[in-house]
């Protein structure tokens, strides 16, 4: 898949993106399936209020958790796949652990962690996280050993090969996991805040909208969603394609 | 008349310095966990100036030889002694250049070469990561890895990353990045194993070229007779087992860059030959 995408193709799906919505909203025919021509004005006008509002709740949680995860799972990720005795011992706990879908935890989280913030930014950290660790561990094991020891000969002790070798060989294995995780993050957020809480998209698109049966207001919150996947999704992949740009020798 | 004398002694004293021992191995232990020794109660001197091949068949211990002198591997026992100073870690004025993979593939030729002289300026001139008798702005920094990248010919390929260049153009890359460094030892670990056979002349010829311009002391590992007898003046044989005691050969003819067109360098090859022959 190319993931490089210009102007004219970003807006050709969207058009079409928009046109197959109109023509399902034409056969459905039912106030479930409002058409995009009902839904994008109060889209606009309540992402400058209520909707907004929730939004921000919304993407301030998963910032949040990319923060939490990528500075904890990081130095993990490279002291496990540095330390080959160390790995040894938790290979097999991270194997369990990480197929694990980890929003089954939510009760848990919720009664040890109690209804605040906290518990649901855990639980998306805790998605991330794993992703991340073993990418990195991964990524930090194969680093060729010549290199370590080349650099080492040039002075470099701990703090300067974590600063010039160990973070930059990890940084696109990060953005990889994080791209390809961001997505499920997303969809947990949307679970967890149907309950226990008053902000949040996930909170919006149930609570205040389907539960009243207001459906154009309803698919606002869900393009609203979308849009906090497709932002970080792209903001993402741009980051990638720069560091990894020495791969195709880029230069720009 | 006193004064004088003087002078001539402090003279001499200078002229000892220059010449004196840049390399001693005393009595020297080294095995990696589980395994025989490779060296045991063996001792090395190589002097301030010295060109010192080392050739043996593979797994004798020529690159754990080379690691040791980079202080990247601690002797079990005896010491190191590189330019008076025991040594116990990467020395900051020793360079080492290795076959390959010593490049960061996520920058360009630019950054590789100034690595060096970036993490120098990550810690200063600290005395135990960096040399502490040199303080060095990062505009010098820029000029010297300027010099640097003209002299081995790659600056217009400053701006490329490792994988768009040749195996001699990355070879290049390195040696510059060590050479930025002004090493007054340079250690290298088959630097020429992986070029074809012109990139590999030109870049012995630059070392040799460099080496008599300067004073600078090199050692060079191989498994390449041709290059051991071309880059050695003295050469070193590793056997494979345990070495006891350093077999060196004289090689007077060797640091010339055009020493391949002699007689006495395809003599030379054919006694190392004999010799590696005799003991395998």
């Amino acid at each position: 898949m190319k993931r490089r995408l210009n102007i004219q193709a970003a807006f050709i799906g969207l058009l079409m993106f928009f046109g197959i919505w109109q023509v399902l909203a034409w056969i459905i025919h039912r106030p479930i399936m409002p058409s995009p021509v009902q839904v994008l004005p109060i889209f606009a006008v309540s992402l400058f209020g209520n909707l907004g509002v929730h939004l921000l709740a919304s993407t301030a949680r998963v910032l949040v958790a990319i923060g939490v995860a990528v500075i904890t799972a990081v130095p993990i990720g490279l002291g496990l796949g540095q330390i080959p005795k160390v790995n040894r011992i938790f290979a097999p706990l991270i194997a369990i652990v990480y197929p694990i879908p980890k929003i089954v935890f939510l009760p848990v989280i919720y009664v040890l962690m109690g209804i605040t913030d906290i518990s649901k930014i855990f639980l998306i950290a805790l998605i991330i996280f794993f992703q991340i660790l073993v990418v990195v561990r991964d990524e930090a094991a194969n680093l060729h050993p010549e290199l370590i020891l080349s650099v080492r000969s040039l002075g470099a002790g701990r703090r300067a090969l974590f600063r010039y070798v160990y973070f930059p060989a990890s940084l696109p294995a990060v953005l990889t996991a994080l791209r390809v995780s961001v997505g499920t993050a997303i969809a947990v957020l949307f679970i967890a805040e149907q309950s226990l809480t008053t902000y949040g998209l996930g909170y919006y698109i149930v609570v205040e909208t389907y539960q009243v049966l207001l459906y154009p207001e309803m698919y606002a919150g869900i393009l609203a969603m979308s849009l906090l996947g497709l932002v970080l999704y792209f903001v993402i992949n741009s980051l990638e394609l720069k560091v990894n740009r020495y791969k195709t020798g880029d230069e720009n | 008349m006193k004064i004088n004398e003087n002078m001539k002694a402090s003279d001499s004293c200078k002229i000892q310095e220059k010449h004196g021992v840049m390399i001693a191995i005393n009595d020297l232990t080294f095995a990696y966990s589980g395994h025989p020794p490779i060296f045991q109660g063996y001792s090395l001197h190589v002097d301030r100036g010295e060109a010192l091949s080392i050739i043996g068949p593979s797994g004798c211990g020529k690159t754990t030889l080379l690691y040791l002198l980079a202080g990247l591997r601690r002797p079990q026992s005896g010491s190191i002694i590189i330019d008076h100073k025991p040594l116990s870690r990467p020395r900051p004025r020793s360079g080492l250049v290795l076959q390959d993979h010593g490049l960061l593939p996520w920058q360009t030729v630019r950054e590789n070469a100034r690595l060096g002289l970036t993490i120098w300026g990550f810690y200063g001139s600290d005395g135990r990561h960096t040399p502490a008798d040199e303080h060095l702005g990062p505009n010098q920094a820029d000029q010297r890895v300027d010099d640097w990248l003209k002299k081995l010919g790659i600056e217009s390929l400053q701006n490329q990353y490792p994988l768009q260049l040749s195996r001699g153009q990355r070879q290049r890359t390195a040696i510059a990045r060590t050479l930025a460094m002004k090493p007054d030892l340079l250690l290298m670990d088959e630097p020429f194993s992986a070029l074809d056979a012109p990139a590999r002349e030109d870049l012995q010829n630059f070392i040799l070229t460099l080496h008599n311009e300067s004073d600078l002391t090199y050692v060079i590992v191989t498994h390449d007779i041709e290059v051991a007898v071309a880059m050695g003046k003295k050469i070193l044989v590793l056997q494979k087992g345990c070495n006891q005691e350093a077999q060196i050969m004289n090689n007077t003819g060797a640091g010339f860059t055009d020493c391949r067109m002699q007689d006495e360098f395809q003599r030379t090859c054919e006694d190392l030959r004999k010799l590696l022959g005799s003991m395998t």
